[in-house]
């Protein structure tokens, strides 16, 4: 056992330089060919931190490997208010669930581009970003043009930590924003019964979670069993062409479909300058329970989040 | 039938030491688990275990070295592993109590998850790490042979501790939750205890017949 730490750390140094290498070289030349070019690169204490850019838009990814979808957080560079990922509208779109909050908490800040939206439809609303990653922070501020301000504050640190925190402290969130990734997937802990308990001490009697995670795999039972375990009824909101789905769950009764295409119709106009149609949402926003309630849901002392998405 | 009756000896010291390693590694990756909703997974909570666990381990050694100076026997190597596995009582039972208690007190989550690692990992694992030494004391013979002996308990017993990382990593939080994965390693450890401790009289028989001066 005493050598235990030296011979480990040379395997892994060995295999992670050999592994880098490699990724280097393949992602350079897939970037190539699609007219990417990368604008910086960093290691953080997480993860490889890369901006890329082509002619079109800015992107943030935590992984150097050319999977699809491992771009964090993209931007147009022409019309920088114009949401890129279908996620950002997806997410934007639970505000026909529950309007307009005045407390925010974001867990998980990318290339900040939830908090500059909710900014621009609520000045006056406080958003608290949680992040564990510093160097997040700093590549969003240099190269997303994200700014901390008096509403906009950004806490460095586990996102389970600052919820526990906050709720110890009596603080309420009007609307709470689970878009934590660790480049592969979300991060265990945030995924549990547990937390989504935590999170529900911060909720007032209007309050609401938006939760952006994924629809595939094994994980899309037992997350959804967790999230119902918890909330009880709960609005999925999954759309063709994209593997993301945004669980909505609220301290309320859910509306209907026809409150929420009513509100729909009223809304379209603020919400066009994000690049969305928003009455297109409310038909893709599912309070059925289609998947295996017999399935584990995830709780602290069971959570192989990892393991089952594979 | 000298060799036959070492062989067996060795084989069951062997076998001890590679249930601990591999219960140290299997205990220190669920640490991570046990201390993330209260402390995150922050880098330094991953720092506070495996110092721990480092420092547990080098006083483990240290005593277990020290020990074995005087009168050892494998009925004592055998108490060693059952005082391990109560010592993992309070961190199935107590641990988010006291993991709650320090996350009121500390506010700083470097300190606090060190704090915690120490108060739930520290003296099981100060235990476990007292097996090694011990272990080369109860197989060593012949001084000319202590360094074959050594190497062939640290492989042994670090092999112990790759399997234990791996099958808890890979498998067993896939099947299990995080305490019943503890109180099966707590009940391994008492189960080989009693096994040591019933096998130490014919264990000490052997050894004498061998021809070694105890």
């Amino acid at each position: 056992m005493k050598n235990r730490m030296n011979s480990t750390m040379k395997y892994w140094f060995s295999n992670f330089a050999l592994l880098f290498i490699a990724a280097v070289f393949i992602s350079q030349e897939g970037n190539a060919q699609r007219g990417i070019r990368e604008i910086h690169q960093e290691r953080s204490l997480y993860r490889n931190i890369i901006v890329t850019e082509d002619s079109t838009r800015r992107c943030l990814r935590f992984t150097i490997t050319r999977r699809t979808g491992q771009n964090q957080s993209c931007r147009f560079l022409e019309n920088p208010q114009e949401l890129v990922f279908p996620y950002a509208k997806m997410t934007l779109s639970s505000l026909l669930v529950q309007d307009n909050p005045q407390r925010i908490l974001i867990i998980g800040l990318g290339g900040g581009t939830l908090p500059e939206v909710y900014h621009t439809l609520f000045p006056d609303a406080e958003i608290i970003i949680s992040e564990i990653d510093d160097a997040v922070l700093s590549v969003a501020e240099d190269f997303f043009d994200f700014e901390q301000t008096d509403k906009i504050k950004v806490d460095i640190g586990d996102g389970r930590v600052y919820v526990k925190r906050a709720a110890l402290r009596n603080e309420t969130f009007d609307l709470v924003i689970i878009d934590a990734f660790n480049g592969e997937y979300i991060p265990e802990h945030l995924m549990t019964e547990e937390f989504l308990e935590e999170i529900r001490l911060l909720l007032p009697e209007d309050g609401m979670l938006v939760s952006n995670t994924f629809s595939t795999s094994r994980l899309y039972d037992a997350e959804s069993q967790t999230y119902h375990n918890v909330f009880g009824e709960i609005i999925n909101l999954r759309m063709n062409n994209t593997g993301n789905r945004i669980v909505i769950a609220s301290m309320q009764d859910l509306p209907d479909l026809n409150t929420l295409n009513r509100r729909a119709a009223n809304y379209r106009n603020r919400f066009e300058i994000f690049g969305m149609d928003v009455t297109d949402y409310p038909r893709f926003m599912d309070k059925e329970i289609d998947w295996n309630t017999e399935e584990r849901p995830l709780t602290d002392q069971y959570s192989p989040a990892n393991l089952l998405n594979n | 039938m000298a060799e036959s009756l070492a062989s067996l000896n060795n084989l069951l010291v062997l076998s001890l030491a590679f249930v601990s390693g591999f219960i140290i590694m299997s205990v220190e990756l669920l640490g991570g688990r046990i201390l993330a909703p209260y402390f995150g997974s922050s880098i330094f909570v991953w720092g506070s275990i495996i110092t721990v666990f480092m420092l547990s381990l080098s006083l483990g050694y240290l005593f277990g070295g020290k020990l074995s100076l005087h009168n050892p026997s494998l009925k004592q190597h055998g108490m060693f592993f059952v005082l391990a596995a109560f010592l993992l009582i309070p961190l199935i039972l107590f641990g988010n109590q006291i993991m709650e208690a320090l996350f009121l007190v500390i506010e700083d989550p470097r300190y606090g998850s060190l704090t915690v690692s120490m108060l739930l990992f520290f003296l099981p694992t100060a235990v476990l790490g007292m097996i090694a030494p011990y272990s080369v004391r109860l197989l060593v013979m012949d001084s000319n042979r202590s360094g074959h002996v050594a190497g062939t308990l640290y492989f042994v017993s670090t092999l112990g501790s790759a399997l234990g990382t791996l099958a808890t990593s890979f498998y067993l939080v896939l099947w299990f939750e995080v305490n019943q994965i503890l109180i099966t390693m707590g009940l391994i450890l008492f189960l080989a205890g009693m096994l040591a401790i019933y096998s130490s009289k014919s264990f000490h028989e052997k050894r004498a017949a061998l021809g070694h001066s105890e």
